[in-house]
């Protein structure tokens, strides 16, 4: 089942990542990917990932497609303009790829290549617009396109971004601009991000919440210190410190968290990081 | 006003290194103003220019001038450069452009020319203003996303805001502000408006020139 089906249906989605690798070895991610096979409804592709400079998505997307798995293709507005754009997405439409998230991209000067020109000619909101746009038959600029493409385009939100009124005006901007489904930044209180649920269920489109699997308390404090709109609460923190076997810890973690919330929201976008053999036990202890 | 940083001497010195005689001309207006082209600023550097002469081992000979704008030719005009053979520039960019264009001289820019800002205290200025050519302020509550969002958004805060700062660590988060401004001015609806992709067009323009008829748009 597609992940186009799978949301369709209305059954819960389980979506996971992989990063494309810097250079043109895909071994490794295609292993990856492996890991995840049967367990997950697609994969994301991310593209520039913190802006460093790695393999293009479409390409992986493609290599993922030809293995048989669905992929969603992550694109940033960060290194094209629009015309770029456009023809990159009319591309992948053309091999197969529809499944699109819709991203502004991490600044430049975050990545390995600071000198570099940011381009920002869209972000999100307007891309989200353009790729409606193509699926209507017309481009950015109003002239009809020969073959139309059927993206089925996501966006990100932040549930736990401070300040949150305008994040979620955002989000209803992106709901209105053609995002037909939400995959989320890492969350980890179940309280908070099923408050955010109240809030993001008056819009109708699904949401994923995202999982970030932590494996050690070091790394949930790192997170906290450095990833804007993500907050390990202090308890989850203390459960690791105090675990004499903090992987099976942070699985317990994943799974309670996906176990709290799954009738309050879609699907699971889980991103393991490195972390990818721990998702089929998570999936296992969430009954996924 | 145009706000500009003076350049490290070294970087100064590597340019002029080569000519006997140079002549420095501040710019009264916005260089001025911005603490780096008026004439302590000439005089100052001047000083930092003999004493780099001594330990680089160079004979250049420096002189100071003050135009009340190097963006205007009627100041240029009147500027007295005999017996110079380069001139150091402490305008901004354009200033250097015009000092070039009439003196038939080589003329070299001691500053950076950063943005156009607005003054935020002693000393301290912030971008405003990118001169985009389609100003967006009206409905952003006078905050320019264009200038004050690292990545130029027009609809509302990334993913980036971490407690109301930018992924840059540098400033807030513009749409944050304009956020909470639109919502102390009781606009907060104008938020839910989709701004369009920019016109970049404009970006292009280089000339403007109110005596050639234009179109009327």
């Amino acid at each position: 089942m597609s992940l186009r089906e799978a949301l369709e249906s209305g059954r819960f989605v389980v979506t996971s990542e992989v990063g494309p690798p810097k250079g043109i070895d895909v071994s490794e991610m295609m292993e990856t990917a492996e890991l995840l096979r049967g367990r997950v409804d697609a994969l994301n592709v991310t593209d520039n990932q913190a802006a460093i400079m790695r393999l293009c998505t479409l390409a992986a997307c493609l290599h993922l497609e030809n293995a048989g798995f669905d992929s969603v293709l992550q694109v940033t507005c960060r290194d094209r303009n629009r015309l770029a754009l456009q023809s990159d997405l009319l591309g992948a439409a053309s091999l197969g790829i529809t499944n699109v998230l819709a991203l502004t991209g991490d600044h430049v000067t975050l990545g390995d290549h600071r000198e570099a020109k940011p381009v920002f000619d869209l972000e999100s909101v307007q891309l989200l617009e353009v790729i409606e746009s193509l699926n209507g038959g017309v481009d950015a600029a109003g002239k009809e396109l020969h073959g139309t493409p059927d993206f089925l385009a996501g966006a990100v939100v932040t549930p736990d971004a401070n300040p949150l009124p305008p994040q979620l005006a955002k989000f209803a901007k992106k709901v209105k601009a053609g995002a037909r489904f939400f995959q989320t930044q890492a969350v980890y209180d179940a309280t908070s991000f099923k408050r955010f649920m109240e809030q993001a269920r008056q819009f109708g489109v699904p949401v994923m919440a995202g999982v970030v699997v932590l494996r050690s308390a070091g790394m949930a404090k790192f997170m906290n210190r450095n990833i804007p709109g993500i907050v390990v609460p202090d308890a989850v923190i203390s459960e690791l410190e105090h675990s004499s076997d903090a992987q099976a810890t942070g699985i317990k973690i994943a799974s309670r968290f996906i176990d709290e919330v799954r009738d309050h929201c879609d699907g699971v976008h889980i991103m393991a990081v490195g972390a990818e053999r721990l998702v089929p036990s998570i999936l296992d202890a969430a009954g996924l | 006003m145009i706000v500009v940083r003076q350049k490290p001497i070294a970087e100064i010195c590597d340019m002029i290194g080569r000519h006997s005689r140079v002549l420095l001309v501040g710019c009264n207006t916005c260089a001025a103003v911005s603490l780096a082209g008026g004439e302590t600023e000439v005089d100052t550097l001047l000083q930092f220019l003999k004493l780099a002469n001594k330990r680089r081992a160079t004979y250049t000979e420096f002189g100071p001038a003050v135009l009340q704008r190097q963006c205007e030719p009627e100041y240029i005009e009147g500027l007295e450069h005999e017996g110079y053979d380069a001139i150091l520039s402490l305008g901004c960019g354009a200033g250097v452009a015009l000092l070039s264009e009439m003196i038939g001289k080589p003329v070299y820019p001691a500053l950076d020319t950063l943005f156009i800002g607005a003054a935020k205290g002693l000393a301290h200025w912030s971008a405003e203003c990118s001169a985009c050519g389609k100003c967006v302020l009206g409905e952003t509550a006078g905050i320019c996303p264009v200038t004050r969002c690292a990545k130029g958004i027009l609809n509302g805060p990334c993913g980036g805001v971490s407690d109301g700062t930018c992924e840059l660590g540098d400033r807030p988060c513009a749409w944050v502000e304009i956020y909470e401004r639109l919502e102390a001015l009781g606009r907060v609806e104008q938020f839910k408006q989709i701004s369009s992709p920019p016109d970049n067009s404009t970006r292009i323009i280089c000339e403007w020139d109110m005596t050639k008829p234009g179109d009327e748009s």
